[in-house]
């Protein structure tokens, strides 16, 4: 690991200034970041250690609900009113890591986390989200875990993660302090951005920028649910995942909100799937007709190829089980 | 490099922290402490072996820095019980056979403490029916709940074996 300044900011106002003005990693859980420090993937100069900041309060906000940047995963999954009222969410941070490393990881790392991709994390290779202007080794390597949607010539890189495939569904708002002062809230399904020509930018944070909580809107009606296909049944991460609010009036979707993981450098979301699916009554057909707009363009780079009947099937699996129909 | 004084409390005892702030948990409790029960395995975060438990949570002490533990109370394998003084977990995992060559030990039984804790709190898992239901340690949930510790031995059936008749016993 590379030698570092470890800063206990008195403040996050200080912590955002100073950031923005010396460069260097705000520190929460570390489950991710410490670890690509030990592979020298990561090489911050100073670390901002932000756990002592008050930022660790789950608390209502209107008819929502607002989890702090520093709840952890584990305490968000057990929390009475996200497992009452946004089951999805509880159930999306179940299904990833290990208790131990969801006592630590907390809702802002969890959101900044870092992609899988076995070649940036090897420093032996080229890597254009490592290291800018290097060549991309998944293209033309192995690529099995690899995005089947919205990837770039510069690189095809998944989000690893769950918990925000969940907020994507629920249409969560991030909350971020500015080093000016200033907030801003950026709807979730903004925030992870395609890798394009700038690979190594996975979100929109700005230098200075801190994450100080999540806002879940109002309880969605209907039902929640949380599907994730992996290789072994517990800590992996996943091939392809689905998170899904779906409300019926009768026989019929009322409203269907659906987000993707493991397809793509964020977790997908296409609004022309909810807005194909409101007022139909479900059947495969219709279903099918949801994972051909999903999978319009999908493209196979060797390796992937799997994940898109994969995709179409899961995706019909969770709009059977959350609407009854089909099949 | 600005030096930096911390106090940690380990198993009641106080120790203090002015190293390098690359020094992880797990290497200040095994080299400056001389807590060798804790165990380095792949020292990122997969394998469980390095798990303690910290303000009553286990973590994964190889991705922490000791650094950032300032204040807190960390709980080792040594705390938990002594060779005249097992542990209710330490004398299940003995009676079962709970182990092989006994390196993931340290951490399963440091793992195992705190899951019944978590379980007792009614924490849910990836694997419970119901997200609202009173926690039942089944042997699946037992499973789930300590897939972050891996046993190369394989002693998978005899550690929950263990867990469970400790589990019963303190019901």
């Amino acid at each position: 690991m590379k030698p570092f300044d470890y800063i206990r900011p008195e403040s996050l106002e200080y912590a955002a200034q100073q950031q923005q003005r010396d460069g260097g990693r705000f520190i929460a859980g570390g489950t991710n970041l410490l670890d690509l420090m030990k592979l020298e993937v990561e090489t911050p100069e100073r670390l901002f250690d932000l756990n002592r900041m008050p930022m660790a309060q789950i608390e209502p906000e209107g008819e929502g609900l607002r989890i702090g940047a520093l709840v952890s995963n584990n305490a968000c999954a057990a929390d009475p009113r996200v497992r009452r009222d946004y089951p999805v969410l509880s159930r999306a941070i179940l299904a990833g890591a290990t208790f131990q490393l969801r006592n630590r990881a907390t809702t802002a790392g969890n959101l900044c986390q870092r992609t899988r991709c076995y070649y940036f994390y090897n420093t032996a290779m080229p890597c254009n989200k490592r290291e800018p202007g290097t060549g991309c080794s998944a293209l033309n390597g192995i690529n099995r875990i690899h995005a089947i949607l919205g990837a770039s010539d510069q690189c095809i890189a998944t989000y690893p993660g769950d918990m925000a495939v969940a907020l994507y569904a629920l249409d969560a708002t991030v909350e971020i302090l500015q080093a000016s002062g200033g907030r801003r809230h950026v709807p979730v399904r903004d925030f992870h951005r395609l890798p394009g020509d700038e690979p190594e930018k996975d979100n929109v944070l700005e230098p200075g920028d801190v994450i100080t909580g999540v806002v879940l809107p109002p309880p969605p009606q209907g039902v929640q649910l949380y599907r994730k296909v992996r290789e072994r049944s517990s800590y992996a991460f996943a091939l392809v995942s689905v998170a899904a609010v779906v409300r019926m009036d009768g026989e019929r979707i009322a409203e269907a909100s659906l987000a993707f993981g493991a397809l793509a450098h964020k977790p997908w979301h296409d609004p022309r799937i909810e807005t194909l699916l409101a007022g139909e009554v479900p059947s495969d057909a219709v279903f099918d007709k949801a994972a051909d707009l999903l999978l319009e363009g999908a493209e196979d780079y060797g390796h992937n190829g799997y994940k898109i009947p994969l995709a179409r099937r899961t995706l019909k699996e969770v709009l059977r089980n959350a609407t009854g129909g089909g099949q | 490099m600005p030096q930096t004084n911390r106090s940690l409390t380990i198993n009641g005892d106080t120790y203090e922290f002015s190293g390098d702030p690359r020094t992880s948990l797990l290497d200040f409790l095994r080299r400056d402490c001389g807590l060798t029960g804790t165990k380095k395995g792949c020292d990122h975060g997969q394998c469980g072996s390095c798990t303690v438990i910290v303000n009553g949570q286990r973590i994964n002490s190889c991705l922490s820095l000791a650094v950032m533990h300032d204040g807190d109370a960390i709980t080792t394998i040594e705390g938990l019980g002594t060779p005249d003084d097992l542990s209710p977990l330490q004398a299940a995992f003995v009676k079962h056979d709970a182990y092989q060559c006994g390196y993931c030990t340290p951490g399963q039984i440091c793992s195992a403490q705190a899951m019944l804790e978590e379980a007792k709190a009614g924490w849910p898992s990836f694997v419970s029916d119901d997200l609202d239901g009173e926690v039942k340690l089944t042997r699946e949930e037992i499973s789930e709940r300590m897939s972050g510790n891996i046993c190369r031995c394989a002693a998978y059936s005899n550690i929950v074996e263990a867990i469970l008749e400790t589990m019963e016993a303190g019901e």
